[in-house]
């Protein structure tokens, strides 16, 4: 099959070798979950429970809110013992409402729907029910409600989904390790949402360095002559969407728009097993494959989660720290978030935790910009990261919106290969921030005009009503007054 | 040298005579500056910025009497398009960003008195005479009129909480070799 | 960083790695490619050249030390980027290499002070500081500027030895030495085609072409060894220090015009070999127009900006009253290329050229 070049990318050191080798294992469960409500981009979920029930592993413990949400389901049985505010795993260190599960040690589980027996001759719909019912969301790291995903194509025509094997990040290893450990699972699963979705073929992107992992999906796919495993260019950032679309198709998706839109829909490897495991069982999404890795970690290791778990117990699992880390990351070193402690749960999108030494990081003062332009040349949205960060920096933030810094995925290319070290990507979230914020804030005084109005024309109305009555009551007094002038004069 | 300078002398005198007359028969006469700030303000007439009503506020701005920063519950948003009209950089670093706030009324303390009912311009509190009175969140902009009335200090200002979606990165600060 | 730490502590964001190259890294390459031809110019020319190269390193080091102190700023990161010394070392290849001492002195402060500080400081300057300086000097300075003295080897037997080469530096020259004084190929010819003589009966005598490859012929301390400027280029565009689109354009533009008018009339026009290996054109090409802060960012902009170069080159060296042009040229370039930057943007990701989003095509 014939491939697109992207622009530009970047080819950090990749380090998978630290964690490649490690076959997936399970952690023993926890003994206490926190299971937040939100995992998910859209709202939140609503909490079914409360402090003191008894639940079953598998149960429905918190349900979708609105078009755009997913349940939560308990991991394994036990008491929930508080719904409260529990650090989350975000940068700002903020709280959020979290469903805290002691476990009883049981692991018992709770009553499943049924699996569905043949899916490809399932109506569609029934399909993207059981998957908005089993609390799938995109687990390449966004997070995305699946199911919701699964609707696009009611409206547009779609030609193939695309299964993202890329794992382009340095040091995650997890989806690698899922494709050449449960291959047929997850070509099972894309099979099933392509029906889902309406695409005739299914294509599965993998980065030429996962060999063993092209080959073992290569042979579960065989059977299948709609669906294709290709191997794309070894490239940091393939693994973005539109990128790795534009790889397999040579479609660019226009700004503002969905890969949808030019009849692909991108799904990541462990969605689709969860899809699988979902269709074929009735299995809610309970847990998901991560990699711990980093140079600080003792054992690197590739486990399956119980969503919910603390990342202190990861840590512990994996012999903990063998040198102290210089940072904590949530995610890949390109994208990842900082971890705020390691107090947090694991949630749905959480694909790594790395601990990374100070020579991985490589942390240093930033200098002054020298205008190399090497940011021009490697930004795969071709961007010009240079006049974007210099406009930021004096407060233009119009102009760094016209100049296009609203179209930047933050993939940190930009920020990785600049020599004077400068936090480029950290200036466009900022800026992408305080956009947003203004834009918030615009349309709360347009709101609060509008409510203003209102109050004046109510009051306009009340005061006209008032003298209306007014008058209506001095034209009766009037009225009787003649009336009883007229009486008198009569008599 | 007579001819040079007596023709730019004449030359001088004439045009810069068409620009007088000009500049009175092409004179603009009304100010619309002053009604475009007006749109830009919040409009409700809170009084935070000590001129009575926003448009007495959008006067003064107009005269250049006023600062950009001079409406509170506006905040930055309003301080900057004010800035970007008047054509002027808004000084926003001395600016206290007290952050939006909203109003909350204290149940125990509230007597049920309607006064705050009357003082706000966005009809954001709710209640009836001898009734609770309750703040509605999502209307109130954070201009303190109730504030200043309530007359058993029932009502505080709290500031609109942080939540994971309102959240954002901050404008990274860099060493001194950065310009 | 401990875990536990508290949240309110101001986030670092992503990527949590980064290149280990740094600016002070590229200046480190910029001059191990400089070494060899400063190396060949210090042999044909002598000690006089060591000293003069020295002494223009050095004030445009104590240039920066200066200002930066002045600013009340920290000197010691910004001189280990090593900008400073790369460019009082381009400014002392760009003069006559028996310079008197205070002619470097003078460049290199006015190339860090006023080419580069007063902007703001790296990464500030609209101009290259080196060529500002050397323009500088040459309308400041013109007699001493253009003193171009033939090579001597610095272990031939009439070459200045030590203590003698730091005397001619210090402004005492030798009456012995006044022999050696000689035109470059650039001043000659705008000379002798000033006098009426065509260049068919001038280039037979002493300035072989040859000569200029090899560097055995007058003229800066940099720009004789062509061979060995191209060699550090090439070797530049191999690490990815600097890319293509500049100095092929600036050569280019150049050498067509030169090979044109020369096919037109050979007698008053140079060819284009000699213009191209005589002068700095190969270290403008290579080494000057090239520098990332007074260059366009965008491989059309570089383009552009490099053909600007090579023209006006041409333009000033056949028809103005200067023999050489490069430093001119490069200046009137640097002050376009904000604009240049502006007008070639690469294309946004989803939109087409005018910033408009595509239209799907399935």
């Amino acid at each position: 099959m014939r491939l697109f070049p992207i622009r530009g990318g970047i080819h950090p050191d990749y380090r998978k070798e630290l964690a490649s080798e490690q076959a997936i294992v399970s952690l023993p469960m926890p003994a206490t979950l926190y299971i937040p409500l939100q995992q998910h981009i859209g709202a939140p979920a609503e909490a079914q429970v409360a402090a003191g029930d008894l639940v079953k592993k598998g149960q429905l413990i918190a349900r979708s809110q609105g078009a755009v949400s997913a349940p939560q389901h308990a991991p394994t049985s036990g008491r929930i013992s508080a719904v409260t505010l529990v650090p989350a795993p975000h940068p700002s260190g903020l709280a959020q409402l979290t469903i805290i599960l002691e476990a009883d040690g049981r692991d018992e589980w709770g009553e499943l729907p049924e699996a569905i027996a043949d899916p490809f001759a399932a109506p569609a719909q029934a399909i993207k029910d059981r998957v908005a019912a089993s609390g799938i969301v995109g687990m390449g790291g966004a997070a995305f409600p699946s199911a919701v995903k699964l609707n696009l194509g009611i409206q547009l025509k779609l030609d193939i989904l695309l299964i993202n094997g890329a794992e382009c990040e340095p040091y995650l290893t997890c989806d690698d390790r899922v494709m050449r450990e449960h291959a047929a699972e997850v070509i099972d699963g894309a099979r099933i949402m392509a029906h889902a979705l309406g695409a005739p073929r299914v294509v599965v992107a993998i980065e030429d360095n996962k060999r063993q992992a092209l080959a073992a999906m290569n042979k579960a796919a065989a059977e299948y002559p709609n669906v294709a495993v290709i191997a794309v260019p070894v490239q940091y950032p393939m693994g973005s969407e539109r990128h790795l679309t534009q790889a397999i198709t040579g479609l660019e998706t226009p700004a503002k728009k969905l890969t949808a839109d030019l009849g692909v829909v991108v799904h990541n490897v462990a969605t689709a097993r969860a899809v699988h495991a979902a269709v074929r069982f009735g299995r809610p999404l309970l847990s998901r494959v991560l990699t711990v890795s980093g140079g600080a970690v003792r054992n690197p290791k590739n486990i399956e989660v119980p969503i919910g778990t603390k990342v202190a117990e990861l840590v512990a699992f994996c012999g903990g720290f063998k040198s102290e880390p210089s940072r904590l990351v949530n995610g890949g070193p390109m994208m990842g978030q900082p971890l705020p402690s390691l107090d947090v749960p694991v949630v749905k999108g959480t694909s790594g935790i790395l601990a990374l030494t100070p020579a991985e990081v490589n942390d240093a003062q930033a200098g002054p910009c020298i205008r190399c332009g090497t940011c021009v040349t490697i930004c795969p949205c071709g961007l010009s990261p240079v006049e974007m960060a210099a406009f930021i920096r004096k407060d233009k933030l119009d102009v760094a919106a016209r100049l296009g810094v609203q179209d930047c995925v933050s993939c940190g290319s930009c920020s990785w290969i600049c020599p004077s070290h400068i936090p480029l990507v950290h200036y466009f979230n900022y800026a992408k921030g305080m956009l947003m914020e203004q834009n918030r804030e615009e349309r709360k005084i347009e709101r609060t005009k509008t409510l203003a109005e209102a109050h004046a024309i109510r009051l306009e109305q009340a005061a006209l009503a008032k003298k209306a009555a007014m008058d209506a009551k001095l034209a009766a007094a009037k009225d009787k007054a003649n009336a009883v002038a007229e009486e008198q004069a009569g008599a | 040298m007579l001819v040079a300078v007596g023709s730019l002398t004449v030359m001088g005198v004439a045009l810069g005579g068409l620009l007088g007359i000009a500049a009175r028969l092409l004179a603009v006469e009304e100010n619309p500056l002053e009604e475009e700030l007006k749109a830009m303000l919040p409009g409700s007439n809170c009084g935070q910025c000590g001129y009575v009503g926003c448009a007495l506020a959008a006067a003064a701005l107009a005269k250049g009497e006023a600062p950009v920063t001079v409406c509170p519950p506006g905040g930055r948003a309003v301080a900057e398009t004010l800035a970007k009209k008047l054509g002027v950089t808004a000084d926003l670093s001395a600016h206290e960003d007290k952050g939006p706030e909203y109003a909350f009324i204290e149940e125990d303390l509230c007597i049920g008195c309607t006064r705050c009912i009357k003082e706000c311009t966005v009809d954001a509190i709710v209640g009836a005479t001898k009734q609770m009175h309750v703040v509605i969140n999502e209307a109130c902009h954070g201009c303190a009129k109730c504030f200043k009335v309530c007359p058993t200090d029932a009502i505080k200002m709290c500031k609109v909480p942080l939540t994971l979606s309102t959240w954002h990165w901050a404008k990274p600060e860099v060493g001194q070799t950065l310009h | 960083m401990k875990p536990g730490m508290n949240p309110a502590v101001a986030p670092v964001a992503a990527p949590h790695a980064t290149t280990a190259n740094s600016v002070g890294r590229v200046m480190a390459t910029v001059m191990t490619a400089l070494l060899p031809a400063t190396l060949c110019g210090f042999w044909l020319f002598g000690w006089p050249a060591i000293y003069l190269w020295i002494v223009t390193v050095g004030a445009a080091m104590l240039g920066e030390i200066l200002c930066l102190r002045l600013g009340g700023r920290a000197a010691r990161p910004a001189l280990s980027d090593g900008s400073a010394i790369l460019t009082g070392w381009l400014l002392a290849l760009s003069l006559p290499p028996w310079a008197p001492w205070w002619i470097g002195v003078f460049g290199g402060l006015f190339a860090t002070v006023m080419g580069k500080q007063v902007f703001g400081g790296l990464g500030q300057n609209l101009f290259n500081p080196a060529m500002a300086a050397r323009v500088a000097l040459l309308i400041s300075f013109p007699v001493q500027m253009t003193a171009w003295v033939a090579p001597l080897p610095i272990n031939a037997a009439a070459a200045p030895g030590i203590i003698e080469g730091l005397r001619i530096t210090l402004g005492a020259l030798s009456p012995a030495l006044d022999n050696i004084s000689s035109a470059s190929l650039l001043g000659h010819v705008k000379t002798e085609l000033s006098r009426g003589i065509d260049l068919l009966h001038l280039l037979t005598a002493g300035h072989a072409a040859a000569d200029s490859l090899s560097g055995a012929r007058a003229g800066s301390l940099g720009e004789t060894a062509a061979w060995l400027i191209a060699a550090g280029g090439v070797l530049m565009l191999f690490l990815r220090i600097i890319t293509w689109q500049i100095p092929i354009a600036m050569l280019a533009a150049v050498a067509l015009p030169a090979a044109l008018l020369h096919l037109v009339d050979p007698g008053r026009y140079l060819d284009a070999g000699s213009h191209l290996l005589s002068g700095g054109v190969m270290l403008g090409a290579f080494f000057i127009a090239t520098d990332y802060v007074t260059s366009p960012n965008t491989p059309r902009g570089q383009l552009v900006f490099g053909a600007g170069c090579g023209l006006l080159t041409y333009v000033i060296r056949t028809w103005s009253g200067y023999p050489e042009g490069v430093a001119f040229a490069v200046l009137l370039m640097n002050s376009l290329t904000p604009i240049i930057d502006s007008s070639f943007r690469p294309r946004v990701y989803g939109r087409d050229r005018k910033g408009v989003a595509l239209e799907p095509i399935k």
